[in-house]
């Protein structure tokens, strides 16, 4: 009976101090949708932070990429974590407005994180709150094939680019040598954005796309159509059959020299690099002037890490959301691709990166992509929109009364 | 008293023995279906705030309104009326096929699992060898074109082309299920008849049109019906061959739905929710007649 007795009270003791061990570590959870590499970086900064914080324990629950985008629409109202990752700008709007993420503006103030990441404040501001971390931003551009230009006989550009007459003028010659002047991947839409983007930037300037991304001007404009007009001299130049392959065989054209350039964000090196092209080979330049005098804006998406409204540990979140937003934490999370969105953090030493980070620092400013810019209903018609007018030109008219019908309504909705 | 129990149990017995389905029926069929309509008349994004609150608007018939100005509906309605007809090939080249296997030669066997194979392997790797085959540059229709005209043909980079080289890919599976209907369906066509008729002077075309194919009669109901559910439903090849591109023009409705409804730029539940109810009701009209068809056999009895 004794021996009973005592061997309860044991366990009980031990049931205890397990709890106060449990107890002493206030649990923090984060969702996010890291790809392995960047993943294997997260885990040792968290690692790294709870040695700091030895009272707190991060729980990273990683979901596979693409799916992510359609969970966090379930997990942020019925399961809350304390921490999701997102995307700037629009992309986060739906999220804000519906109260699920939870304005950080204190965050910050106390770290005085506007000074320090400055250029990435208004993406994450919506009425006056502050809603998120950036934690890294890759710039876009055009990569080319240096042995292209010489099989071409034209000299490589350097990082600063050329004019557009230029651009065009040697995309006839890249035609007479049978190499695709841009090639792009347009099944999944996105990359066509791009392009537009840039030449939007580059014809009617910064505002002028962000007043277009926010449904002020009607696409039956001519200031529209303007931009239309240029992506038409470009459309003979471009890989025929884009729209039917993905990005990455896109990519496989540049490394075999049958494109000469490619206009894509700083991830795509990594393909480029393991395709076989070194870094001798592949050259990196800003996307042409075409308005003469325009201020150079640049393409910037944004991935950002947000505190639930729903959390159950806002406090310990807070406090690892302002170590993700120091300088030290934020060198380390982009030493293997991506830009340090605080301007303190250093650069990772990789050529391309180095050059990323030249071109947007001079940058007059920063746009984050049309999908981001844009409302998730507008973008995906636009997106379609431009795939359709690469390959059917003479439906403009049709395509821009139809984006003018979907600004009408998206915009007057919101 | 005891004839009265045993009344009640007459009564009471079939519910109590249907109860399972039905509640099961219930939940996972009727609610669904009841949920889906109601939510058509709503605009929602998906959320719910952080009180757990809906955040739809109610918009009435809104949604109908847009879908019947909506260029992409009119698009995959299009692409879907284009699959229904062509998926009826797979019944004319089933039945060819059927009847060429159905014969006793040496190894019979393995050219019926042959054919077959297609029918047994997953959409999804239909659909990427499909897109491998027609791939531009490297993809071996592209090539084959390429060498007989000179200038390859990227089929799902073209808008004009697109669906139809997706319902190639799906009639090739599709035509296997339909050679194992009819080859069941042979195996009970009575000989007896056949050997009256050819003592009657009957063979070739006559022989098929007025002997077996009546005989045939209950697989070529059967494949009729899986073959026009399997064309509404063809969402997984064209999800997996295009994501309904280039710009939309491979959509078919049931595509349209999950983009509108679940893809990455849409979330709009209401408007998924119209396009399928619209594309139940186009289901419904053929469900119908199965139904009714089955009801008027049973009765006949």
């Amino acid at each position: 009976m004794t021996r009973t007795t005592s061997a309860a009270a044991a366990l009980v003791g031990l049931g205890l101090a397990a709890t106060a061990a449990v107890g002493e570590q206030r649990v923090v959870t984060f969702n996010s949708n890291f790809d392995a590499a960047p993943r294997a970086i997260w885990e040792s900064v968290i690692a790294d932070f709870e040695a700091a914080h030895p009272d707190i324990d991060i729980r990273l629950n990683n979901f596979d990429h693409e799916a992510y985008k359609t969970a966090i629409r379930n997990f942020l109202t019925a399961n809350p974590p304390d921490l999701a990752t997102w995307f700037a700008g629009n992309r986060m709007r739906p999220f804000v407005e519906a109260g699920l993420f939870a304005d950080i503006s204190d965050v910050w103030e106390e770290n005085n994180l506007s000074e320090a990441m400055g250029a990435t404040e208004a993406s994450m501001t919506f009425d006056g709150g502050i809603y998120g971390i950036p934690y890294t931003y890759y710039q876009w551009g055009i990569y080319f094939n240096r042995d292209a230009y010489e099989r071409a006989g034209i000299e490589p550009p350097g990082t600063e680019g050329m004019t557009w007459d230029e651009f065009l003028a040697n995309c006839e010659t890249f035609q007479a040598a049978g190499i695709d002047c841009v090639t792009t991947g347009s099944r999944a839409l996105w990359p066509v954005a791009g392009i537009f983007d840039y030449i939007s930037l580059r014809t009617n300037g910064y505002d002028w796309h962000m007043q277009l991304t926010n449904g002020e001007i009607p696409w039956t404009d001519d200031s529209v159509r303007r931009v239309f007009a240029e992506l038409d001299r470009l459309r003979p130049f471009i890989t025929a059959n884009h729209a039917a392959i993905d990005w990455q065989d896109a990519a496989a054209l540049i490394v075999q020299g049958r494109a000469a350039h490619y206009v894509i964000g700083n991830f795509a090196v990594g393909t480029f690099r393991e395709g076989g092209m070194s870094d001798e080979q592949l050259g990196f330049m800003v996307f042409p002037e075409i308005t003469p005098g325009l201020p150079r804006a640049e393409e910037a998406p944004t991935d950002t890490i947000h505190l639930t409204a729903g959390a159950q540990n806002p406090e310990d979140a807070k406090t690892f959301l302002a170590y993700i937003a120091s300088p030290e934490a934020q060198t380390r999370l982009n030493a293997e691709g991506g830009l340090p969105p605080n301007r303190n953090a250093s650069v990772a030493d990789d050529p391309f990166l180095q050059t990323s980070f030249e071109s947007l620092a001079d940058a007059s400013a920063l746009a984050q992509f049309f999908d981001r810019d844009a409302p998730a209903e507008m973008a995906q018609a636009a997106m379609e929109g431009f795939q359709q007018f690469l390959v059917q030109p003479e439906q403009l008219d049709a395509i821009l009364n139809r984006l003018e019908q979907v600004r009408q309504r998206v915009y007057a909705a919101q | 008293m005891a004839s009265s129990r045993r009344l009640s149990q007459r009564q009471v017995a079939p519910w109590l023995f249907l109860a399972p389905a039905l509640v099961m029926f219930t939940i996972y069929v009727l609610w669904p279906i009841a949920y889906s309509v109601t939510l058509s008349f709503y605009d929602w994004n998906g959320l719910y705030d952080r009180d757990g609150q809906f955040t739809g608007r109610f918009v009435g018939l809104g949604n109908y309104r847009e879908l019947a100005g909506d260029p992409a509906f009119t698009v995959s309605l299009w692409n879907n009326l284009k699959w229904l007809v062509l998926y009826m090939l797979a019944l004319p080249i089933g039945l060819f096929l059927a009847i060429f296997l159905n014969q006793t030669v040496t190894g019979i066997r393995l050219y019926k699992s042959l054919f077959f194979f297609p029918f047994v392997i997953s959409q999804v790797v239909v659909g990427l060898m499909f897109s491998w085959f027609y791939a531009p540059n490297f993809g071996l229709f592209y090539s084959l074109v390429e060498w007989i005209t000179g200038r390859g043909v990227a089929v799902l980079a073209d808008p004009n082309l697109v669906t139809y080289g997706i319902i190639a890919a799906g009639l090739w599976p599709q035509i296997a299920y339909v050679l194992i209907l009819y080859l069941t369906g042979l195996n009970n066509v009575a000989p007896d008849q056949v050997e009256a008729a050819r003592l009657d002077g009957a063979k070739g075309w006559r022989m098929l049109w007025h002997v077996i194919l009546p005989q045939l009669r209950p697989a070529t109901f059967i494949a009729v019906i899986v073959t026009v559910i399997g064309a509404l439903r063809s969402f997984d090849l064209v999800s997996i061959m295009t994501s309904g591109g280039p710009f939309g023009s491979s959509r078919v409705l049931s595509y349209y739905m999950y983009e509108m409804a679940l893809g990455e730029y849409g979330f709009r539940m209401g408007y998924g929710a119209a396009i399928a109810v619209v594309l139940f009701a186009i289901m419904m009209v053929f469900i119908s007649g199965f139904i009714w068809r089955m009801w008027r056999q049973e009765t006949e009895r």
